[in-house]
């Protein structure tokens, strides 16, 4: 099977899956206490006699449950994700202006904590039993056990409130007005907490992943024939047991992508990053739910792409798929 | 001049372990040019030996005492580098599992040219030539794309093959080979056997090798170590030992093992046991949305008879269809067309619930003696639980399975115990004493002395034909091994690729087989010429 | 060696059990520890600790005893942890049972609907089934459990599919055993180790799921928690940093005890896998 019909198998089941969540969602929108038309109009205060009148009218409240629902799942698939009456424009403008803050941040996050993950599980294997990996060991089960806002908390508090070395809130100075390189640079230092505090988490996975990978595959029978060749350790690590041992790591990762986005809501709420996370923590206390539910439905779909993605990445590095498929 | 001298070495073991050396005073020379036999059954130290010589003992096991020369050093006590420097140029070792021995990542001829490039020998051109050769000498088909191929695109004899070019890429003195052919069926086993001979007489290389089967030993030994729990037992020329034997552990080894000395024809009865007509099972694998399924006909219209009383041996290599023809008989699995009648029933055609009344009819006696036995329930449950869902009282189904238990050599107070406290033969006992609660028609053994050393095996044997005889039992022996069969059985059924191919008296079969493929297989058996020596004409 | 052999001489799980009895026992005790409520004001806001008698952390913005509230707040977790996890347990051990012993059409059934809630970000969903019904002690533990049992049903499905293949199944059949019998009485048992260790390390992970829950405002209001004591005093954090400081490291250590003891029950009851055993 060739790799585009991969890509056109996976792409209709992804398709499929969104639109199980589009009616997931409305069954939600619909399990919610209270008018469906009052809760599509939120808390905002805006929500009038005539204004909810028209609202039952437009989502067609009044007719059954199947018109409705068709409704609605024939909306999503136009990308119509409804309109935050807290805000005052459609749902899905709103993401996709947070979105790309969103996707520097986590993905920023995502490559981190798995190369220093990887890099850190090898080393720790390498030297499995010596004081350096109970070392790497315990600190993994530290970060392990470290909710994420609280270290994002803790480092604004130290590297930003106390040291003054990096700014703790927003996306870039607001007013500086800096173009081209200085506006990266700029961006980019605010990056740096979010990023770090986001992806010390999964670091903490992908590097306990690793090097339980690493220390499995190490005592597979043909690291055995690389001694017996006469190989060194380095050559031995490196050729046979790390490309072998990192295959599954990358596959996990991929497919926790999901809880990296998860994660986002709350660094972003913590460090104020206008991503659709920290929309969705806005929304949350104003309960507008269609603005909830749409990043809600933007954020699945987003791991549904990842997945594709490392997917096919997997199959072109490990011959044994790639043959069977 | 020997290539390598072995003097006095001692292994340690972990503490914890179940005795404290792996080895114990283990002397043995190799001389240029000869292969150098050693055998002894699980736990006696023969891998412990060799890894000792390659520095790749695991962790917690350590050379106590004596060296081991080579080119007049002693390679127990090199550095790590000049170790790392011998392995794969002057000493190579090839290993027992090709499945897995290989890394499944990198393509053959990257792991050939790999040893060059670990010794820091010719350029790159000149390697992949080099490989290319290497395959040619092992009798690999098709080079150039074998040299492109991953492991698992290679059947396990090509694997084997491989894993052979590598080791002799440098042109080792000493080639290590652990139980090198044991994973493999008999003709590929014969194939890498013959190779192996080959290599050794062009290349004048001397050779380790560890086995667990006098068979082996007699096709290609010149000498014969015999250990046993760390020790040598006896050692010399290959047919000193092999005709000659001075220890009581060594005679006891080769009588264990199964010899061309046929049994005694025996009169069988009429009335069948088991009647298998034109039975067809067809497995369809790697079917989906964008692909046609694969076909493999594992059983291919199968028509034969167990008489009552009869042991009917079912024989043939891996993928013949044997077990599922096995399985099928008890309905583990759903045949596609044909019958099992047994005492008139065909199980073939039963419902869910009534062949589960059924059931009792036929039982099974299973290869692993660690897969079949729940390790959370006792023995007594494991036995008594298909009788009592028969609905024979609890009392006395308890009450039979004690005497079994008995009957079968245990005793009945391994009743209450649990199986990880029972050894692979032991729990053997246990699977038949399970069987034959159940009083079944027919048992059908599947492979159920082929994960059990050989000095078990025999006895596991013995108590099957002391059962034949005394409980009139009709079995369906299903085994790859030849010589097994034609210890226990009455007459023999040859299968290859899901078809019958002969069935026929066990003298039949072994004197005046008909067809190529049961001559082929006899001749592949190891050690066959030295059988036939002691066949009595 | 046998379990408890095993699993005392363990350092990381020993220290686990004590740090997890610790904190087990002053969530137990803590309405006879304090007298002031979590709720209650007993001073003026903003102490530091110490700086009062008898406030050894010092008191919140609302003057509330933090001391007392950290003790509350460890009864919120440890019940969410707990009973979302066996929530989880309901819902992924049949789902994966069923799926890993019938195989077929069931098996595709239960496994594309466990990829499907795999796929859907999982902390995500819990903020959209809590703000949809309402913030509970009832919905938020039911929203963890409801994120949390597909990897239990994958787990589940494939040691059922592993055990199933061993041979003493087919026994158990060629005995005339019913399949419902064989899976309770013969597959089940044998699948047990595994369950326990994931169910260890999954009430670590709904605690701090809770504690995120709360930290974002979607906390009980009528229960105290660390979450909401951490996202209450997140805007101060430059004046009174110890307000969201002590919940952290309380959060912290409860993880971390859960965390050692199921690698602990992890090494004990799979001594072939250890992870220190093989080098």
């Amino acid at each position: 099977m060739s790799v585009l019909a991969i890509i056109a198998a996976r792409l209709f089941k992804a398709a499929l899956t969104l639109l199980a969540i589009a009616v997931l969602n409305f069954c939600l929108l619909h399990a919610a206490p209270g008018d469906p038309a009052v809760v599509l109009a939120g808390e905002a205060g805006a929500a009038d006699e005539q204004m909810i009148e028209q609202l039952r009218e437009r989502f067609g409240l009044d007719q059954p449950f199947g018109v409705q629902l068709w409704k609605y799942v024939s909306g999503v698939a136009q990308l119509d994700l409804g309109y935050s009456f807290r805000q005052g424009a459609p749902v899905i403008d709103l993401i996709a202006e947070r979105l790309p803050a969103t996707l520097l941040l986590t993905l920023t996050a995502f490559v981190i904590s798995l190369v220093f993950g990887i890099a850190l599980g090898v080393a720790a294997a390498a030297r499995v039993g010596k004081p350096q990996d109970s070392l790497l060991t315990a600190l993994a089960l530290l970060f392990y056990a470290t909710p994420l806002y609280w270290a994002a908390l803790m480092a604004v508090l130290v590297f930003s409130v106390w040291l003054g070395w990096l700014p703790g809130f927003g996306y870039e100075t607001v007013g500086a007005g800096y173009t081209g390189f200085d506006r990266a640079l700029d961006i980019a230092r605010h990056l740096v907490l979010p990023a770090l505090t986001l992806g010390l988490f999964f670091m903490a996975v992908y590097m306990r992943m690793t090097r339980a990978s690493m220390l499995e595959v190490s005592t597979a029978d043909f690291v055995k024939t690389a001694r017996a060749k006469g190989l060194s350790g380095a050559v031995i690590r490196r050729r046979h047991i790390l490309r072998n041992a990192i295959l599954p790591v990358v596959t996990l990762a991929g497919l926790q992508a999901g809880q990296l986005i998860g994660g986002a809501v709350l660094t972003e709420t913590v460090f104020a990053w206008p991503g659709i996370g920290r929309l969705m923590f806005e929304s949350l206390a104003a309960r507008d739910y269609n603005t909830i539910l749409g990043v809600f439905l933007v954020s699945a779909a987003m791991v549904i792409l990842f997945n594709i993605v490392t997917d096919i990445v997997y199959r072109l590095v490990d011959p044994r798929i790639g043959a069977r498929a | 001049m020997s290539t390598l001298a072995i003097e006095h070495l001692t292994i340690g073991l972990p503490e914890g372990a179940d005795r404290p050396f792996a080895v114990e005073d283990v002397s043995m020379t190799i001389d240029k040019g000869h292969i150098l036999c050693v055998v002894g059954e699980s736990g006696s130290g023969k891998s412990m030996t060799a890894n000792a010589l390659m520095g790749l003992l695991p962790p917690g096991v350590a050379v106590k005492a004596g060296r081991a020369l080579f080119e007049a050093r002693d390679v127990l006590r090199l550095p790590e580098a000049d170790k790392m420097a011998l392995r794969g140029a002057s000493i190579a070792m090839i290993f027992q599992e090709p499945m897995t021995a290989l890394n499944p990542l990198m393509r053959i001829g990257d792991q050939i040219t790999e040893v060059f490039a670990a010794h820091d020998r010719f350029t790159q051109a000149e390697r992949r030539k080099k490989a290319l050769d290497l395959i040619r000498e092992v009798q690999l088909p098709d080079p150039e794309k074998i040299i492109r191929a991953y492991p698992f695109q290679l059947s396990g004899g090509q694997r084997q093959r491989a894993m052979i070019a590598m080791a002799l890429a440098l042109e080792p003195k000493l080639l290590i080979a652990d139980e090198p052919t044991t994973a493999l069926d008999v003709t590929t086993q014969s194939q890498i056997l013959k190779l192996i001979l080959d290599l050794r007489d062009r290349r004048g290389m001397a050779v380790m090798f560890i086995t667990h089967d006098f068979g082996v030993v007699a096709e290609i030994a010149d000498g014969v170590i015999v250990m046993r729990e760390g020790k040598v037992v006896e050692q010399g020329p290959a047919a000193q030992v092999l005709n000659t034997p001075q220890h009581g552990y060594t005679r006891r080894l080769l009588a264990a093992i199964p010899t061309g000395v046929l049994p005694e024809r025996r009169v069988l009865s009429d009335s069948p046991a088991l009647e298998i007509k034109g039975l067809r099972k067809i497995y369809r694998t790697g079917g989906g949305l964008f692909r046609a399924p694969r076909e493999v006909r594992a059983v291919d219209d199968v028509s034969l008879t167990v008489s009552r009383g009869e042991v009917l041996g079912l024989v043939g290599e891996s993928g013949s269809g044997k077990s599922t023809l096995g399985r099928t008989a008890v309905r583990l699995v759903t045949p596609d067309g044909g019958q099992v009648l047994v005492g008139g029933t065909d199980l073939a055609a039963l419902s869910d619930e009534d062949l589960r009344k059924q059931r009792h009819k036929v039982q099974m006696v299973f290869q692993d003696p660690y897969a079949s036995l729940n390790p959370r329930q006792r023995i007594i449950g494991a036995i008594t639980d298909g009788p009592i869902a028969r609905g024979i009282p609890k009392a006395r189904a308890v009450a039979r399975a004690r005497e079994l238990l008995d009957i079968v050599g245990l005793g009945a107070d391994a009743a209450s115990r649990f199986p990880h406290e029972f050894s692979g033969g032991q729990r053997q006992r246990i699977g038949i004493a399970r069987a034959l609660a159940m009083d079944p028609e027919l048992i059908i053994a599947d492979e159920a002395v082929s994960a059990l050393d050989v000095s078990i095996q025999a006895q596991v044997l013995d108590l099957l034909r002391d059962l034949r005889e005394k409980m009139d039992l009709s079995i369906l022996f299903i085994t790859h091994d030849l010589r097994v069969a034609a210890q226990l059985c009455d007459r023999i059924a040859v299968m290859q690729k899901g078809r019958l191919v002969e069935i026929g008296t066990v003298h039949d079969i072994f004197l005046n087989p008909q067809q190529d493929y049961t001559k082929q297989l006899l001749a592949a058996v190891p050690g066959a010429d030295w059988d036939n020596q002691k066949v009595p004409a | 060696m046998s379990f408890w052999k095993r699993f005392r001489t363990n350092i990381g799980a020993i220290v686990g059990v004590v740090l997890l009895i610790g904190v087990i026992a002053i969530a137990l005790l803590a309405p006879v520890i304090f007298e002031h409520g979590p709720w209650q004001m007993v001073q003026r806001p903003f102490l530091a600790p110490f700086a009062v008698d008898g406030l050894p952390l010092g008191t919140d913005t609302l003057g509330r005893d933090v001391a007392s509230q950290l003790a509350h707040g460890a009864r919120v977790s440890l019940l969410v942890g707990l009973v979302s996890t066996l929530v989880a347990l309901l819902i992924g051990v049949p789902l994966g049972a069923l799926a890993g012993f019938y195989g077929g059409y069931v098996d595709e059934g239960a496994m594309r609907f466990t990829e499907f809630f795999q796929t859907i970000p999982n902390f995500a969903l819990a903020i959209v089934l809590v703000a949809i019904f309402e913030p509970s002690l009832a919905s938020i533990t039911l929203a963890i459990a409801i994120v949390s049992w597909p990897p239990v049903a994958r787990l589940v499905r494939a040691e059922v599919m592993s055990v199933r293949k061993r041979e003493f199944v087919d026994a158990a059949t060629l005995a005339g055993l019913s399949k419902h019998r064989i899976l309770i009485r013969q597959v089940l048992p044998n699948t047990v180790s595994p369950i326990i260790v994931m169910a260890s390390l999954m009430v670590a992970t709904a605690i701090l799921l809770e504690s995120s829950l709360s930290f974002l405002g979607l906390g009980d209001p009528n229960a105290m928690s660390w979450g909401y004591m951490i996202g209450a005093a997140r805007t101060v954090i430059r004046s009174s940093w110890w307000l969201s400081f002590f919940p952290g490291v309380a959060i912290i250590i409860t993880v971390l005890a859960l965390n050692l003891i199921g690698e602990g029950l992890n090494d004990a009851l799979n001594p072939h896998l250890s992870r220190k055993g093989r080098a």
